[in-house]
């Protein structure tokens, strides 16, 4: 099976191309790109440098989120029109597992990725691999990094932050956490488009690509506004509709 | 053999609706779906961009699915995808923008890049076809210009709002009144029960150029109803609407009958959302049928006066002709404008 992944949750793009656990290419750029230029024309070099054709990738695999809310809906967007038009599978794997996957599966702490969500919060999240899979033991949220801090002294054991972001808390991290707290090498905490087109290889497909969206974890401030000035109001309800 | 059919598949998601159509020959409509989000914006009495984001990418690839289906055609008979660009609201316009640019790559099919107000213009091709060269009075929520056409896809600026698009004047005094976003519709309707009875001024009337203001036009209503809530005097609501419109519609009207003189040209397109007004769309029928030649008026029909995707199509068949395509690099221009004439 032939998978092209791509991520452009955050800053950092990387696309892959991967059959059958093989790596045939990958493309990671970690400059002020603008996502959403550059990620056609890099799926497009990939696929030209590994002589492969669109037409002959099997499944799509994206990073969904959370992070950036442009650069989920970049990748999302581009993943399910590439699905839908080709009648391919489509996968979406949290793209905040996929930086916790960057972590060696012979590590046997609990693994938490996180991104900054900006005014001292993050998404944030804790896996731990179990017989080399990766297990969710703390659900992607968006929480606030005091609150991230207090969770983990709970736990009694080290863990390992990762991400491109953890630098950012480093210190409140270590201030508060001491020897708890490890962090991932500079070099694991980018994502990999490859290990993303891994963990998407494990998973089903989506069942319907037409309703596949990113996983934000946040609503817009508008409409928390309006929830709670409508405390009746149904907390989703469909606003799209065709005229 | 008969020629082929020229198809263009295209896209739009400037604002708050995700549209998606099939154009035959750039003038037929094999498809235009149209997915509104209004619902949802009127909750917060104007358009939210990252709920506009977030909407577009629920609705756009079953929109793209109804399309091809009600088209009833396969992509290897399309000659083309399309999509607009800008102007717009960025995070809305980036998911038309990538979902067609990753469908014109897997099916390997050329990528024109529209600008949505050459959209709104060419909307008027559906009616008939467009003799150049022409005057286009393009009136929306986001714009008020005045664009002369020398030949098919070329614009240029003569004249454009100051200030408020007069779209937006329409929701601004909407609020006043009471009447809830989008309030245009409801304004026109109000205004036809009333008479123009407050003179309220006619901005930038006289000045020797083409260019509008609403701003001044919209203060004066809003003092107009606060001076008379303070006082406790009732002001009548439909001759308020009546008022304002009158104002409005003798503006865009003697400015663009102006320029419909001044560059001699024997056709007028009037588009864009405010287009739907039956007050605007009855005084340009009128004044032009005063002038001592005549002038054909091209007003779209309601369902293409909104943001629809079926104008983009039928912008997008000029560009397919002159062979303007955008490589993978398309990016959204939330900014796009025509040039303004030197």
């Amino acid at each position: 099976m032939k998978i092209l992944a791509f991520d452009t949750s955050n800053r950092c793009l990387s696309v892959a191309i991967v059959e059958n656990n093989n790596i045939l290419g990958q493309t990671t750029i970690n400059t002020k790109l603008q996502h959403s230029a550059v990620l056609m024309p890099v799926i497009d070099q990939l696929l030209k440098m590994t002589g492969i054709k669109i037409e002959q990738i099997d499944r799509f695999v994206v990073a969904q989120g959370p992070g950036s809310y442009t650069g989920i809906r970049i990748a999302v967007t581009t993943a399910k029109s590439l699905a839908w038009t080709l009648n391919k599978e489509l996968v979406g794997v949290s793209s905040l597992a996929v930086l916790a996957a960057n972590i060696s599966s012979r590590q046997n702490l609990p693994i938490i990725p996180l991104f900054n969500a900006r005014r001292n919060n993050v998404f944030a999240s804790i896996y731990r691999w179990e017989n080399n899979k990766l297990v969710n033991i703390m659900a992607d949220t968006h929480i606030s990094i005091d609150d991230l801090i207090a969770q983990v002294a709970t736990m009694n054991t080290p863990v390992i932050f990762v991400g491109d972001d953890v630098k950012l808390f480093v210190e409140q991290l270590q201030n508060k956490l001491g020897t708890q707290a490890l962090f991932a090498d500079q070099k694991f905490n980018l994502p990999n488009a490859s290990v993303l087109a891994d963990l998407g290889a494990q998973m089903s497909p989506v069942a319907n690509i037409y309703q596949f969206v990113p996983t934000y974890l946040r609503r817009t401030e508008a409409e928390n506004n309006w929830l709670q000035a409508h405390p009746d109001a149904p907390r989703s309800a469909s606003y799209v509709k065709e005229v | 053999m008969s020629e082929k059919r020229e198809l263009i598949l295209s896209f739009e998601s400037s604002c708050d609706e995700t549209s998606v159509a099939v154009i035959e020959n750039g003038d037929k409509i094999l498809s235009n779906i149209i997915a509104t989000q209004i619902d949802s914006h009127k909750r917060f009495g104007g358009v939210v961009p990252e709920v506009a984001s977030r909407h577009h990418v629920e609705a756009i690839t079953i929109c793209a699915q109804e399309a091809m289906a009600a088209a009833n055609v396969t992509y290897r008979d399309l000659s083309a995808v399309a999509v607009t660009y800008g102007p717009g609201l960025v995070g809305s316009l980036l998911i038309g923008v990538n979902a067609a640019k990753a469908i014109a790559y897997a099916h390997h099919l050329p990528l024109i890049p529209v600008n949505h107000m050459a959209g709104h213009i060419y909307a008027a091709r559906f009616v008939k076809p467009l003799k150049y060269p022409l005057i286009a009075l393009l009136v929306s929520g986001g714009h008020t210009e005045l664009v002369y056409m020398r030949k098919a896809g070329e614009f240029e600026i003569i004249g454009d709002t100051r200030d408020d698009a007069a779209g937006e004047a329409y929701d601004k005094i909407g609020r006043v009144l009471g009447i809830n976003y989008p309030a245009g519709k409801e304004v026109d309707e109000l205004a036809h029960q009333g008479h123009d009875t407050f003179n309220f001024p006619r901005a930038m009337l006289k000045e020797d150029n083409y260019d509008f203001s609403f701003s001044g036009l919209k203060s004066a209503f809003i003092n107009t109803v606060h001076h008379a809530n303070q006082i406790g005097e009732q002001l009548n609501r439909a001759d308020l609407a009546a008022s304002f419109q009158a104002s409005v519609i003798d503006v865009l009207t003697a400015k663009t009958i102006r320029a419909v003189n001044e560059y001699h040209v024997d056709q007028l397109v009037v588009a864009g959302g405010v287009a739907a007004n039956h007050g605007l769309r009855d005084a340009f029928a009128q004044r032009l049928s005063e002038l001592d030649h005549h002038v054909d008026l091209i007003v779209p029909p309601l369902r293409l006066c909104g943001d629809n995707a079926a104008m983009i199509g039928a912008a997008a068949h000029i560009e397919y002709q002159k062979h303007h395509f955008a490589d993978l690099y398309l990016n959204a221009d939330p900014n796009l404008e025509f040039t303004y004439q030197a």
